[in-house]
């Protein structure tokens, strides 16, 4: 045991964000550093791996003013932990926590590791209460469940960041408990940015927010959600909030994970990334959920652009497995018009079974969704089929489909600036069923 | 053996121990992290550690214990809930809360459980290893306890013991424990090997009876996200006709294992005994330490050999074989070994064929017949089967069950493609339902397939001229296929129809075919195709 800080000036080499440092006494794996530049600027890093007295430091930050002779190394003796307190509500940070919105920091009541610990399986509340988001494909279709991870699939040039603004603005309970959204966003633009800051200025401080923009530093990319979820278990689990996590681009955390580990000249797996991208994605993802006999929890929302559109690439598809389902947005349905433009073919929540109907949101729930999702996927089969050979080759039942699914978009899905609150697309649901004289039995 | 650690990378520790064998336990650090020697090289023993490293530093001490890692295999097992290293997962809740810190060693099996046993042998008997010299009741089955010494017996328990007791002594004060430890990566051979004959009842349509599983038989389930493989395993989990069920969540979702305990504890079997009651669950989750994932199947798999052995009827139960892969990939990376095809080590074949070969039947000493029969859930990246995990599943499967993304998508539940899914040994299993269930069986078998297949050529015809564009016997065909998949094939899970006897699948297969019949009938006799369509879908209901 240590239990004193060291400092070093024996820094060996310096590759990316990645630095060595040599005859260090008793090191620990996950310790934190402070590194001191020439000029002055101090940067934190983390203990990656150590060999006999050779260090591997991951640095927070841009290694690009650090030298050889002259750069400190402080070692800490401690992992890298997130300051806890109430009053980070209402209140932005940068991806190394700290505040961007001129206020000074807050006074921590505690101190946690952010790499967290695994919830124990047996110890999980099995997720059975919906979310509202405001939005029919999502709340009548694939209802979100707190304690779920849910994520969003978009494409480039999709306006995935509004409907992220939309839902950090009006998701609600459905039913009692206190509601708060952390927000983690992750290799911004200055654009991007400061829409969201104007979304959060409008919103009272029900939410935390983290900010990592394009320019700053990669490995701040890994750090971030992080920090976001270490704050979101506080509040679930010792101040009984219900905590959504609102992560966004994940596909700009997988890269910066793919960038690292490059520069640590691992052996790449698909397309390049980790072969551990799993494990790691696992290692977020697996935060969300709920605790027995315990209120609060923690529910997931990541967002993520599939490279090339396509929901094979290794950042859609890990993330696939790994969550409670997902919501797709499609170019098609963006190109008709529809806002939110989500496809919901391939879309599904897999929690949504037992969070739905009497007592929950309505009894007839249940039907109502499959009814709507069976009658749109058949028309949208046979838009294909009419494609081919024409909507006069359909029987004429088929064309009653076929119409039903272009009006099940224009109604159901589209649905612009509206909010809808459950029993709204429900009934709305209904309605449309009942003018093409499809009803519940 | 004590010595220090010397280098850390992650959850690979190099220690300076010597003389240590490979796989055997080591405990490092001040902390007693646990794991096992994975590579040996005169200058430096390389650790595979179970948990999580952080924290750890160079010169804190490493103790080597000469023997590997192994499980308590004893009466008590049935209801556990274990992680990969077989720590009891309440027991752990019970130490450090709902989350899971670094922990005091904990018993797998408890040992102050009171049991009734029943001793088969007096003082003054001779015991010979392997031997049966007693029994307790555990839950619905009886429990016979093995000896693992030979020789005169100088003292016999009977009645009221625990675990903690010997329940035997020899002459020379050698004494025999209820319990015993068995190294994990190390099968268990408890006698004669034997062919499956029995088929293994899923409750499953579309597996009992196009592609059924025999008792013994090792069933992959290849699928991409969201097709149904984990709602599929645990389906048959809680019906299988099988004594024991042993289920391993390996590196899968903790609100997975959530759903499955809560469902496991309020449901009941035949006896009205809760389904926890029969089962054996091993949960390391995507988020638990990855070599702990990848000890997950062995040490689940043991414990099930242990009860086949008995005479049982076993099924292990994994999801997912994959997340094992991958473990081993990272651990492998982590050594620096050479990599094979898509970075997994060159030996994850012959490792998955090994494992996989710890199925079968057995025929005990006591000349009972115990089966130890798979599931396997596979998740190839992109759904792509090509890849090397499927592949090397598939040379030592049995039955294959792959699920289609687009099945899944259009909400066909169990999404099993039936074309290219399938089951050597579908002849066994329909000889055996056609001699239980029904004589026509295998004709009706051959019934179905023949229009699933002339639905599918039909197809190619519809997407070119149309519905519209068939002939009336074409129709009618398609009418029937429709039927054959969306009432017969499709199986909610979450319905009450989750789970059906073969009689009733043979009953509503035939229900189907004969209406086809009909129709096809009606027809030659100049009925009206709108009409008679009419009179199906209300015969239908
Ligand atoms: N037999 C079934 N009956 C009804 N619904 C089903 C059935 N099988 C699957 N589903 C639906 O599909 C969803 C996904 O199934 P499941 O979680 O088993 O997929 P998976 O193949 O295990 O995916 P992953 O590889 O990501 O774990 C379920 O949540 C459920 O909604
Ligand atoms: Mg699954």
């Amino acid at each position: 045991m240590r239990l004193a800080e060291h400092c070093y000036r024996s820094i060996s080499s310096i590759r990316g964000p990645l630095v060595f440092v040599e005859k260090v006494f008793a090191a620990r794996i996950g310790e934190t550093v402070t590194l001191r530049a020439p000029d002055g600027t101090l940067l934190e890093g983390e203990v990656l791996k150590i060999d006999g007295q050779e260090v591997l430091v991951q640095v927070f930050g841009e290694t690009s003013g650090l030298d050889l002779e002259k750069t400190s190394v402080t070692f800490h003796d401690a992992v890298k932990r997130a300051p806890l307190s109430r009053d980070c509500l209402g209140r932005i940070f940068n991806g190394a926590f700290e505040p961007l919105d001129g206020l000074p920091m807050f006074i921590p009541q505690r101190w946690e590791a952010v790499s967290g610990a695994p919830i124990n399986p047996v110890a999980r509340e099995y997720p059975r209460e919906m979310i509202e988001t405001g939005f029919s494909a999502i709340d009548g279709l694939n209802t979100l469940i707190k304690g779920q991870k849910l994520p969003i699939f978009s494409c480039a040039g999709l306006p995935a960041q509004q409907l992220v603004a939309r839902i950090l603005a009006q998701a609600r309970l459905s039913g009692e408990g206190e509601f708060i959204v952390v927000f983690v966003a992750l290799g911004l633009s200055y654009h991007e940015f400061s829409f969201f800051e104007q979304t959060l200025q409008q919103m009272p401080s029900r939410f935390v927010a983290f900010f990592n923009l394009a320019g700053e530093p990669v490995v701040e990319r890994l750090l971030a959600p992080r920090l976001g979820l270490t704050v979101a278990e506080d509040l679930a689990f010792n101040h009984q909030m219900d905590v959504l996590v609102i992560v966004s681009d994940m596909t700009n955390y997988c890269d910066a994970l793919r960038e690292i580990s490059t520069s640590r000249e691992e052996l790449p797996g698909r397309r390049g990334y980790p072969g551990y991208m799993y494990s790691d994605l696992a290692s977020l993802y697996e935060r969300a959920g709920r605790l027995r006999d315990r209120p609060g929890s923690v529910t997931m929302l990541p967002v993520l652009t599939m490279p090339e559109d396509d929901i094979t690439h290794p950042i859609p598809d890990l993330t696939g497995y790994i969550t409670e389902g997902q919501i797709v947005l499609s170019r098609e349905m963006q190109q008709k018009g529809l806002f939110p433009p989500i496809d919901v073919l391939p879309c599904l929540s897999r929690l949504m079974q037992h969070g739905i109907g009497e007592g929950q949101t309505r009894g007839d729930h249940r039907q109502l969704a499959n009814l709507l999702y069976q009658r749109y996927a058949k028309g949208r089969e046979l838009r294909k089929l009419a494609a081919v050979v024409g909507e006069e080759g359909l029987l004429e039942e088929d064309q009653q489909i076929l119409a039903f699914a272009d009006r099940f978009e224009q109604r159901f899905v589209h649905q612009g600036e509206e909010r809808r609150d459950i029993y709204a697309s429900l009934d709305l649901g209904i309605e449309l069923l009942k003018e093409f004289g499809m009803e519940l039995s | 053996m004590k010595g220090v650690v010397t280098s850390i990378s992650g959850a690979t520790v190099c220690v300076d121990l010597r003389g240590l064998q490979l796989y055997d336990r080591v405990y490092v650090g001040h902390a007693r992290l646990s794991g096992e020697v994975v590579h040996l090289e005169k200058q430096r023993t390389t650790v595979q550690v179970f948990e999580d490293t952080h924290g750890l530093s160079v010169g804190e001490p490493a103790e080597g214990t000469r023997a590997p890692l192994t499980v308590a295999l004893g009466p008590g097992l049935l209801g556990g809930i274990y992680d990969g290293l077989q720590r009891s997962l309440p027991g752990l809740q019970e130490q450090s809360g709902a989350f899971i810190r670094t922990t005091r060693p904990l018993p797998s099996i408890d040992l102050e459980k009171r049991w009734e046993f029943i001793p088969s042998k007096r003082v003054g008997d001779a015991i010979v290893k392997g031997e049966v010299y007693g029994s307790v009741r555990e839950g619905h089955l009886a429990h016979p306890l093995y000896a693992t010494l030979t020789g005169e017996l100088v003292k016999v328990a009977a009645g009221d013991v625990c675990l903690a007791e010997p329940l035997l002594t020899l002459k020379g004060g050698e004494q025999q424990y209820g319990w015993q430890d068995w190294p994990v990566r190390r099968p268990r051979s408890g006698g004669q090997k034997r062919p499956a004959e029995r088929p293994l009842i899923t409750g499953q349509r579309c597996i009992d009876f196009l592609f059924p599983l025999l008792k013994g038989g090792v069933a992959i389930i290849p699928g991409g996200f969201g097709t149904g493989k984990t709602v599929l395993e645990q389906t048959i989990a809680k019906f299988a006709d099988t004594d024991v069920v042993v289920y391993v969540g390996c590196g899968e979702r903790g609100n997975e294992m959530a759903g499955l305990l809560s469902e496991f504890r309020e449901l009941q079997d035949a006896d009205g005994r809760p389904l926890l009651e029969r089962t054996i669950i091993v949960a390391n989750t995507s988020n638990m330490p990855v070599a702990a994932r990848e000890s997950s199947i062995f040490t689940a798999v043991t414990m099930a050999e242990y009860y086949r052995d008995m005479g049982y009827d076993v099924l292990f139960l994994a999801d997912s074989l994959s997340r094992w892969a991958e473990a081993l990939r990272e651990i492998s990376s982590s050594l620096e070994e050479i990599p094979g095809e898509e970075g997994y080590p060159t030996y994850l074949g012959s490792r998955l064929a090994s494992f996989i070969e710890r199925a079968g039947v057995v025929e005990t000493a006591s000349g009972k017949s115990g089966s130890l029969s798979m599931i396997l859930a596979v998740s190839p990246p992109g759904a792509d089967f090509s890849e090397p995990v499927t592949q090397a599943c598939l040379r030592s499967a049995g039955a294959f069950y792959l699920l289609d993304t687009s099945l899944a998508h259009s909400r066909h539940f169990p999404a099993i493609n039936w074309t290219q899914s399938y089951s050597l040994f579908a002849e066994r299993g329909s000889a055996f339902f056609r001699q239980q269930v029904a004589e026509s069986w295998p004709q009706l078998q051959r019934r179905c397939r023949e229009i699933l297949q002339q639905e599918e050529a039909l197809r190619e015809v519809v997407e070119v001229v149309g519905m519209e564009g068939l002939q009336d016997r074409d129709r009618l065909l398609m009418h029937a296929a429709e039927r054959v998949r969306r009432d017969f094939l499709c199986q909610n899970s979450f319905s009450a129809d989750a789970y059906a006897t073969p009689q009733q699948t043979l009953e509503r297969i035939s229900a189907i075919v004969e209406r086809y019949d009909q129709a096809l009938q009606q027809l030659d006799a100049g009925t009206l195709l709108s009409e008679i369509l009419k009179g199906q879908d209300d015969a239908a209901g």
